[in-house]
Parts: C-alpha cells; structure tokens; sequence
C-alpha cells in the first residue's frame, strides 16, 4: 500500500473542480489510484536537483511570435456547428447565476 | 472614530492590437456575435496559441513607462475555472514571473501642486473572456454567449495598496487612463469596456500603520465614477461594522451602480482553487535587453516631461499645465490652438475656462470639440489685433461652439467687428454722460468707481463693439480733463 498523499476529501475536491460526479467506490478506487501513481513519482525526489533550473517546458525554443495581422476568422454558423445550442448568432448554456 | 480608507487598485485595460494575443481574429468592438472566432480563441482541441508581437510588445511599453522592472523571462500560466464566457476552461494569464514588477506612478493630489506616488506591485498580460449576455426575460432561463471577446490582450495593473480615500482612487485612475493613453496601448474607451477597474479597499484607525488583515475585493465598476462612488459606500459600510466592533472578513463584492451598493457574492463562488501551472503550449519567452532599451528608446513624451515643456515653452503657469496635459487629446487640442496663434496665455485661459465646462457638460474629449482648434487660435488673433473685444469674443466662441465655424465669418455675419474709430466711440460716450449726470459728476469729483457704470453704459449703447480701452480713455478726457 502507498502512503496517502491523497485522502478521500481530496479526490472529491478534484472531482468538483474537474465537474465530475463519482461515485464513492469511484472516489476511494481513486484516491488508491492517485496514491500509487503520486507513490511512484515520489522517487524522483531522491535525485539532487539542487543545481538544476526548474523546466516547465520540454522544447529548448524561445520567443516564437505571430506577428499582429488579421487573419479570416470562421464564419457564425461555422462556429455554432458543435454547440448543442444556440440562438440569436449565441451559444446557448444553462442559465448564469446573474452576477450583478 | 476616525478611520483611514486603504485602497488597491487592479486595472484591465485591453490593448490596441489589430488581433487578438493568440490568434489572428480581429479585436474590432461591436461586430456581430461569434463572428471573431476562431478554433484558438474558442479553445478547440488541437489548437495552439501564438504570442501576438504587438501585444508584448505595448505590454512591455506599459511596463516600462510606469517604470516597472521587466522579467525578461516572463512565463504564461493557466488559470483554471469554469465559466461559459471561458471556452477552454481556462485563462492563459501570468501569476509567479509576472511581465512588470516593482514600478510606480506619481499621481497630483491636494490642489495638484503635490505629488503622491502609487507603487505598482506587477503588470501582467492575459487574455480577455467572452461575454454572457443574460435575456430581460427571466423565463427565457438561458444565457447567451459571445465569443467574439475572448481572447483579446488583456493587460492587469495591479497597485500596492497606497491609495488612500475617493479624492487618491479617482487621481490614480485619471493618471493611469492618462498614461495609458499618452503612450498609445489602448483608446482606453469605457463605453466599450477597454477600460475597466477593480478595487480593494479597507480601513484602519488613523495613525495606524499595518495593514488591516480584512479587505473587500469589488468587482464590476464600470466607469471611474462608479468606482468613487463604491468607494464612498464601503467606507460607510466598512466603518459602520467597525464602529459596531464587528470583525471583518475577506470578501468579494459586486457593485450594482443602480441601487448604489455593493453585495458579497456567496463565499461559493468566490471561492477559487485556480490551480496555475505554467502554460504548456507557449514557449518560453526570453526578453532581451535590447528590446527593452529599444522599447524605452521609442517611449513619447510622459505627461510628467510634457507639463515641464509646456511651462517651459509656452511659459504657462504649473496649474495650467497640469490642466492642459491631464490629457493626451487635450495638450494637442492646446498646442493647435498656439499653433494658430501664438497666444499661449490665452489659449490657455480660453481652454481652461470656456472650453473645458462645455467639453465636460458634454461629456466628450477635446478631438471631438465642436470648436476647431485652429479657430479658436484665430479668434484669439482677433482680440489680440483688437478687431473684437474680449466681450464680443464670448458671443463669438457661444456662436462656435453651436458649430458656427470660421470666427472671422461669424463676426462679419453677425456685424459684431469692434468699433475703434474715437469719432463713433466718442459720440457714445457723450450720449451716456449725458443720460447720467450723477455718475458722471460722481467721477469727475474723483470717485473712480463710477467709471466702471458709465463703461457699461457706452459698451450697452455700443451693443459691445465699442474698444473699451477706447472707451475708458475717452470718458477720462472728457470728464477730467
């Protein structure tokens, strides 16, 4: 058994910021799941990074710029064709908590 | 008790690129809905997003002009929520290597003779979201979205929280849209929401000097008059609680500009877990100094260094100055009217007094003045060569600005050329001695102030083209000789 970086509260957590409904077998079939693979990656600590920059990128690229041009953009209907609903040139959702 | 108003300020201002910061779509304000969009900017899969140049490059220009320390390794992170006007389910926003940090703005207080600066804690650049628009029909239960938004540059301003009460906010605010402006990165138009501010606001006792641990964050201020008059409300509100010995909280607000309050969103929707990881699809950036320097190089003139110029130049007077270049439209409106006429004083007085009360009853900024510059220069020409008096001139500049035009033609039309032939003048001047014996015998045994009526009475019978100076004279040779 891995140790618990990840406790049942947290996978609920994750599930309500992903938007995903799960089940409690689901949550605790989770978090196990978590734990092994946080478990696994754990090793990676014993290496000495001390000395290297953090990456947050795998490409040794920088400064890839487009320059400020119009380019044709997709029609209304084109960007309507994958919404389950719209109205009025609109996405149409379920309503917003009006906010003001 | 006697409490002190602690505000923050975080501005968003969109800039003025003619795409948006990761795609090619057009920014252009009020086009049909979805019509701006594009795989990119409505977060298909597959798609990837390219750093607009423009964009970092007027954001780098900001950052310098409010002398900001540039991260040259600048990093693009996400912000993770949900929400409908967020297609990707996501921002690509800045949070650990901001592009800006550690600037500051000098912003006039008091009369505008002192000056306060404002630190700036960063600046950073993200993309913009769409629009909800929610149908006036409750039962309609939808809402709508526009896309045509998302993914404009955004730039944030974020302020140390030095601003202190409504008269500092309202300074900051105007310095900033200045500034912003002054250097081109946005038209900072509000209507169109180019421009728009977030407060933080708290209070301490006076004579304290930590921060106080609650603050309310207020959202939704749609103009800068909205943003005083919220401040003036949570200082109410805020003191209120704390002169009940309530403890205050951390909260987020909405203001709602038509009651005049402002709400606490419930704690649920408030409440963020944004989960920011540097942005994947993005390379990194590596700002080199020559671009910075370069950027620097190209910088125009500040507001700061054009108020040194004009009193300087045009030897002006440090409040007028700070008047005429409290704006970028308005120091060039100023300077074509001098170009006009080299009246620099003048100018100034006709700007700062008759120009500026109709501009602002009307709402609207000097490039839209219904009085041309270059006639109002001529004008000015006209009293200098004595053509008008000063108080013609004011019927002149009415007849203008109800978009007459040519002052020259107004004057011919209207038959209002000044009267300096000494025969004329001196035929009024007679009749109004004559039609007042007591003042003019008030004067003649030295009481002076009897001159000013019996000017007043020539000028009258003269319909206002008689020269006053002419006038004067005329009525002192005749009644002391």
């Amino acid at each position: 058994m891995s140790p618990e970086i990840v406790s049942e509260k947290h996978v609920r957590h994750i599930a309500l910021l992903s938007r995903l409904e799960c089940s409690d077998p689901e949550i605790r079939k989770f978090a196990g799941d978590l734990n092994a693979i946080l478990g696994y990656v754990e090793k990676l600590k014993e290496i000495d990074t001390d000395a290297i920059e953090p990456t947050t990128h795998a490409l040794r690229l920088t400064n890839v710029f487009r320059e400020d041009v119009v380019r044709p953009s997709l029609t209304n209907a084109q960007a309507l064709s994958n919404a389950p609903e719209a109205e009025a040139g609109h996405f149409k959702v379920p309503p917003i908590i009006q906010e003001s | 008790m006697k409490y002190e108003t602690i505000i923050g300020f975080e501005v968003h201002v969109e800039l003025s690129t003619n795409t948006k910061v990761f795609c090619g779509c057009s920014t252009v304000f009020g086009q049909p809905p979805n019509t701006q969009v594009c795989p990119v900017c409505l977060g298909l899969p597959g798609s990837l997003p390219v750093l607009n140049r423009k964009a970092l490059d007027l954001s780098l220009r900001t950052a310098v002009a409010l002398n900001c320390r540039i991260n040259r390794q600048c990093q693009f992170e996400r912000k993770n929520y949900y929400y409908p006007d967020l297609p990707k389910n996501y921002q690509i926003s800045q949070l650990r290597q901001n592009l800006g940090v550690d600037g500051f703005l000098d912003i006039p207080i008091g009369d505008g003779s002192e000056q306060k600066r404002i630190r700036i804690h960063n600046i950073h650049l993200e993309e913009d979201a769409g629009k909800n628009v929610h149908p006036e029909n409750a039962a309609a239960d939808c809402s709508l979205v526009d896309l045509n938004r998302t993914g404009t540059p955004l730039l944030e301003i974020v302020s140390e929280p030095d601003i202190r009460g409504a008269d500092e906010a309202m300074a900051y605010m105007q310095a900033l849209k200045n500034l912003l402006e002054y250097i081109q990165v946005s038209d900072c138009n509000m209507h169109e929401g180019r421009l728009r501010f977030e407060v933080n606001i708290s209070h301490r006792l006076a004579g304290e000097t930590e921060l106080p641990s609650f603050r309310s964050e207020i959202k939704n201020l749609g103009s800068m008059k909205s943003a005083v008059r919220c401040i003036e409300y949570e200082a109410k509100r805020q003191t209120r609680a704390l002169d009940r010995g309530e403890t205050l909280g951390r909260d987020t607000r909405l203001w709602d500009d038509e009651t005049g309050r402002s709400q606490a969103m419930r704690s649920k929707e408030s409440a963020h877990d944004y989960r920011y990881f540097p942005e994947p699809d993005l390379v990194e950036l590596d700002i080199e100094n020559d671009w910075i320097e370069r950027v620097r190089a190209e910088l125009p003139e500040l507001p700061a260094a054009k108020k040194a110029r004009f009193i300087e130049r045009y030897g002006l007077p440090e409040y007028d100055a700070g008047v005429l270049t409290a704006s970028r439209p308005l120091a060039e409106y100023y300077e074509q009217v001098v170009a006009a006429h080299d009246n620099p004083k003048a100018a100034s007085n006709w700007i700062m007094t008759e120009l500026l009360r109709e501009l602002n009853e009307r709402e609207i900024e000097a490039r839209e003045s219904p009085v041309a510059p270059e006639h109002l220069g001529k004008m000015i020409r006209m009293i200098d060569a004595k053509t008008i008096s000063g108080k013609i001139a004011k019927d002149v500049f009415a007849e203008m600005l109800a978009g007459g035009g040519d002052p020259e033609r107004i004057v011919q039309d209207k038959g209002w050329v000044q009267v300096t032939d000494s025969g004329q003048v001196e035929t009024w001047v007679d009749e109004a001695i004559r039609a007042n014996p007591g003042p003019a015998s008030d004067y003649g045994q030295g009481k002076d102030r009897a001159m000013g009526f019996l000017v007043g009475q020539v000028m009258r019978l003269s319909q206002g083209k008689a020269n006053p100076g002419l006038v004067n004279e005329l009525i002192k040779k005749r009644l002391r000789p």
